[in-house]
């Protein structure tokens, strides 16, 4: 909430007008009910720096979610780890870079990095455009199963992130 | 990683360290290290650098940004910095501020691009408050019917200053260079950036940029950032020893000097490029 309450001011400042989502009543309630929300998909599992990890066997797939890239604005960069490198959970392996920043892309999992989304190259707007999909950034040779009782499931990451923005 | 220092009076803690002249790529190197192994909040201006320099952003493309020939022609660096955003050269005449935080050090604010970008713009708003310098570059995006705040800071539509951050999982650096004084033929080491802002117009450098100095003296300036970050933060004094004593040894920044074979390369990939 405080978050809205800095570009508030700043719009104020500037006499802009922002949109938000969030409480509304009488004429605003459906325009508000009418904006997109985030997406979570089910059957991924999610870190609370806003990766998602989809775990086929010992292999897994990580990208960022839908929150994070609606967050970080229109992505221009990716920087991609090697093949080959070891990642681990919690610890950061690349970059995005969005609105003349760079933010780090958290492992959700640890292990060898055995492929990375090379399309990212030319199109690092697929992240923005398909966060879950084409838009994903590495795939993982997992050492253990186990870190994925630290990750959150659809819901309770849906909760973190209403918790989160409802915070700023 | 780190938990925010102990408030006193409800204000976080910020270690201010000031420095003159020092070397662009030393100043990157410990903001990246401040950013990475240190769990203090730090405000750290520099008041110019040495030698005329050009910094480009985390993705600059040589090619596609610089003249190449003419930087290689008159010996002048070339850096990669480790944040986002757009291509400067700075010399003497610039003036460097820096902040390095905890995301839990500013109450309320979302450690992203534009929540942290609005809040710096109000602690310059603040800076600037009653001098003919004012305003704040906006773009409306007409595809979403939103205003979006800039980086950039204007006098009418000439840029002064621009900044760029760097985000990790607790932590974030958001760096400001402003134009106090320029040299004219510097620019001409730049070319016009194929992403640039709709208010640009595609202008070039000398028809973009203005002088604070033509506004408010450099002492003023920095005093007055100073006493705008006094009154977010509780203000102890720091020297470069300080923030050295704070280091882990082991991180290796990654902001570093491009050579001159990559940009020889560079050059080549230019001349490929327009033949294909």
């Amino acid at each position: 909430m405080a978050s809205r309450l800095w570009a508030t001011k700043a719009a104020s400042y500037l006499r802009i007008s922002v949109p938000y989502r969030g409480f509304a009543t009488g004429t605003w309630t459906l325009l508000i009910c009418l904006l997109p929300t985030n997406a979570v998909i089910k059957d991924l599992k999610y870190a609370d720096s806003h990766e998602w990890v989809k775990v086929e066997g010992n292999s897994a797939t990580v990208g960022i979610t839908d929150h994070a890239q609606d967050h970080l604005g229109d992505v221009v960069y990716v920087e991609l780890p090697e093949e080959g490198t070891e990642v681990t959970q919690g610890a950061s392996f690349g970059a995005v870079e969005s609105v003349k920043a760079t933010s780090d892309i958290n492992s959700p999992v640890s292990g060898k990095v055995v492929e990375v989304n090379s399309k990212l190259n030319d199109s690092p707007g697929l992240v923005n455009a398909s966060p879950y999909e084409n838009g994903w950034i590495i795939k993982v040779e997992m050492k253990s199963a186990d870190e994925l009782t630290c990750l959150m499931d659809p819901d309770q990451y849906s909760k973190f992130c209403e918790e989160e923005d409802a915070k700023h | 990683m780190a938990v925010s220092q102990t408030r006193n009076l409800g204000l976080p803690l910020i270690n201010l360290l000031r420095l003159k002249g020092v070397p662009i790529l030393q100043q990157l190197h410990l903001e990246e290290r401040l950013l990475r192994t240190s769990s203090d909040n730090w405000c750290i201006i520099n008041d110019g650098t040495i030698d005329p320099t050009i910094v480009m952003g985390i993705s600059g493309k040589p090619q596609e940004l610089l003249e190449i020939e003419s930087i290689l022609r008159d010996d002048i660096p070339v850096i990669r910095r480790f944040t986002g955003g757009g291509t400067v050269i700075v010399d003497q005449g610039t003036i460097f501020v820096t902040f390095i935080c905890n995301k839990d050090a500013v109450p309320g604010l979302q450690s992203y691009p534009q929540p942290i970008m609005s809040w710096s713009s109000l602690l310059y708003k603040k800076v600037f408050q009653g001098i003919e310098i004012s305003g704040f570059a906006r773009m409306i995006d007409y595809a979403s019917c939103t205003a979006v705040v800039l980086s950039d800071y204007v006098l009418g539509d000439r840029k002064f200053g621009g900044n760029a951050q760097s985000i990790t999982k607790n932590r974030w650096v958001h760096h400001t260079s402003f134009l106090w004084d320029y040299e004219i033929s510097n620019m001409g080491y730049l070319k016009l950036p194929k992403r640039a802002p709709e208010y640009r117009q595609a202008r070039d450098h000398l028809e973009f940029i203005c002088r604070m100095k033509d506004y408010i003296s450099r002492s003023s300036f920095i005093d007055r950032t100073i006493e705008a970050v006094g009154s977010e933060f509780l203000l102890r004094s720091a020297e470069l020893e300080d923030a050295h004593c704070t280091l882990g040894s082991k991180f290796e920044p990654s902001s570093r000097l491009l050579r001159k074979q990559e940009l020889g390369e560079a050059i080549f990939k230019s001349l490929t490029a327009s033949q294909s």
